[in-house]
């Protein structure tokens, strides 16, 4: 039989897609069906709920925010300058998408942990230490999610026309300017997709967030930490705390494509 | 304001190794084949592309000498137009054309009045609101215009302006573009592959084949007298070089050509296609070019037939639809080619 459906999707790729689709929605749908919506009321009234909801939201923006201060210069780097060993640079950029995240937090203990080859310094002369405090959230958040903002602002700016950047240079604009007035304006969509992205990413950190943060209430447990938490003790708190982060997700997802992304979205 | 240059530039198959020099209120044309490297030259000129070597001079201010001095893009006074405009998508008209102004630090208010006025004099008032991509392709290409010149450049750059506008538009556009070179007071350089944009808007065209120059001259001295096949073929003549005797003349291909002038040395003989007459049977009388020769390839164009001949002497003929028909030639058919002596011109190489 080689019936094609109302789209003409062919069968060979219309039932592998069905069955893909399946596997990715019904998860989802399970968490729905299994939540004890009577008791959901209580439980959301948990002040630990809305703790780690704050803390989640407030260190994934802090995180984003960082990762578009450092992360969009490193994409025009990447993009536009002519330095060498540019293709060595993305690579030691990216690890960080491939690593395992806990992998991440050891890493990151063991540079800027209270005995790291920074941290320790950092302790004993101005006794600041980051592991184990809201900074350390943003800070293995950052690490993890930032790679993605810069994979996709410099597809963006590759995919941009650099004649407009001539254009703009013979029109007296230094490299600066034409970054600030013409670059940055063209590769827009590109810089919101990677910063919805990011702030996805972190918002669902886990193993470098536990293992360079630990799980302390109110400082730096998490969402995702407060779910696994609770998984072990009261099963049916899990669900509702991963029921809020399904919620905040899609509904972040949904309201910055129709604001920012519009037509040109990337995602 | 002068523009004094002598770019050198490898890259690839092109070896460019351009001089050339635009006065006063002067505009030069840089015609050529796809390939032959005036953009590169161009963007050199510019300052968006280093040379490999040479010297570019506005003014006598030094901009590029190998490599001592280099004045990038943005710190030059010139103004370019590109051939797909690249105003900018994301600003209206009006800040498109402001945006040179505001770069050289006008304020916001005062760079928007003259952008205003600069819209005004390319026909575009009201219109600097829209966006580019709500304009037409020579609303667009007169905005790149007046934003190239809204900062009083003493260079202006164009590259080949015209080029994706359809023929119509082309038209008004170029008439547009004429009257605003005439008021212009600095140097111009115009790169193009289409002659009629040359021969309407420089006062001097430069020809540039492999990345040389092949001929310099006024529009109407290329036109009379091109010295290359391919300026031939875009005025519409065919080149014959050859040694002159007196009248005639002994093509280097093989051949003799009696000429309306008289010649000695090495010539070139420029016959133009439609003084070529076409006979099934050896003409008697007058004309005494005449050649046997054989069809080689027929294609419509305009009201004619341009009539591709292989023979002892390569030429091309110009006839009418209705005798082409009456002739009944196919290709590979014998023909007898003549022209009138007093129709051959001829020039020394």
């Amino acid at each position: 039989m080689s019936r094609r459906g109302e789209g003409g999707v062919p069968v060979p790729l219309l039932v592998p897609a069905l069955l893909g689709i399946a596997f990715l929605v019904l998860p989802l749908l399970g968490l729905v069906i299994r939540a004890p919506w009577s008791s959901i009321g209580p439980q959301l009234a948990q002040q630990e709920v809305g703790q780690a909801l704050r803390l989640s939201l407030f260190s994934a923006t802090v995180a984003t925010v960082v990762s578009l201060l450092l992360g969009v210069p490193i994409a025009w780097v990447l993009a536009r300058s002519r330095i060498r060993g540019r293709s060595v640079l993305r690579a030691l950029v990216t690890v960080p998408l491939v690593l395992p995240p806990v992998v991440g937090g050891v890493a990151l203990f063991l540079v800027i942990g209270r005995q790291g080859i920074l941290g320790r310094p950092l302790y004993e002369h101005l006794g600041v230490s980051i592991p184990f405090t809201t900074t350390a959230v943003v800070i293995a958040e950052t690490f993890v999610a930032m790679p993605f903002l810069v994979i996709s602002v410099e597809g963006a700016l590759r995919a941009a026309d650099a004649r407009f950047e001539d254009a703009a240079a013979t029109l007296g604009a230094d490299r600066w300017t034409t970054f600030r007035r013409v670059t940055l304006p063209l590769v827009a969509p590109g810089v919101a997709a990677g910063a919805v992205l990011c702030w996805a990413r972190a918002l669902g950190e886990f193993g470098a967030t536990i293992t360079f943060a630990g799980n302390f209430p109110g400082t730096t447990q998490t969402m995702p930490l407060a779910v696994y938490l609770a998984l072990q003790r009261d099963p049916e708190a899990a669900i509702v705390l991963s029921l809020v982060l399904l919620a905040v997700s899609l509904g972040t997802l949904l309201l910055l494509r129709d604001r920012w992304l519009g037509r040109s979205a990337v995602v | 304001m002068t523009l004094a240059a002598h770019v050198v530039v490898q890259r690839g198959a092109l070896h460019l190794d351009v001089d050339l020099t635009v006065a006063d209120g002067e505009v030069l044309a840089v015609l050529g084949p796809n390939g032959a490297g005036k953009s590169t030259l161009l963007r050199v000129l510019a300052g968006l592309l280093p040379p490999d070597g040479g010297r570019v001079a506005l003014d006598g201010d030094t901009v590029w000498d190998d490599g001592r001095d280099h004045v990038p893009a943005h710190e030059r006074s010139l103004g370019m137009v590109f051939q797909d405009h690249l105003l900018f998508p994301h600003l209206s008209v009006t800040e498109n054309v402001a945006f040179g102004l505001r770069t050289r630090g006008v304020r916001r208010a005062p760079a928007r009045a003259a952008a205003e006025e600069w819209l005004a004099r390319v026909h575009l008032a009201g219109l600097g609101d829209r966006r580019p991509g709500e304009l037409s392709g020579g609303q667009a290409q007169r905005a790149a215009l007046a934003r190239a010149l809204v900062v009083d450049p003493r260079l202006l750059l164009l590259d080949e302006p015209l080029s994706a506008l359809d023929a119509r538009t082309r038209l008004t556009v170029r008439a547009e573009l004429r009257r605003h070179l005439a008021e212009f007071a600095g140097s111009a350089v115009l790169v193009s592959h289409d002659p009629v944009d040359a021969m309407a808007l420089a006062d001097r065209v430069v020809v540039v084949e492999d990345g040389r120059v092949v001929q310099t001259g006024t529009p109407a001295e290329v036109a009379r007298r091109p010295r290359t096949d391919y300026v031939a073929r875009l005025v519409g003549l065919v080149l014959l070089p050859g040694t002159g005797a007196g009248t005639t003349v002994r093509l280097d291909g093989g051949g003799v050509v009696s000429v309306g002038g008289e010649a000695t040395g090495p010539v070139f003989v420029a016959v133009r296609p439609a003084s070529v007459s076409l006979y099934l049977e050896r003409p008697a009388g007058s004309p005494r070019n005449v050649w046997p020769a054989r069809l080689a390839a027929a294609t419509p164009h305009g009201s004619v037939v341009r009539c591709d001949l292989a023979g002892e002497v390569p030429l091309t003929a110009d006839v009418t639809a209705t005798s082409f028909a009456e002739l009944g030639l196919v290709p590979g058919a014998p023909v007898w080619a003549s022209v009138k002596a007093a129709d051959v011109t001829v020039y020394t190489r």
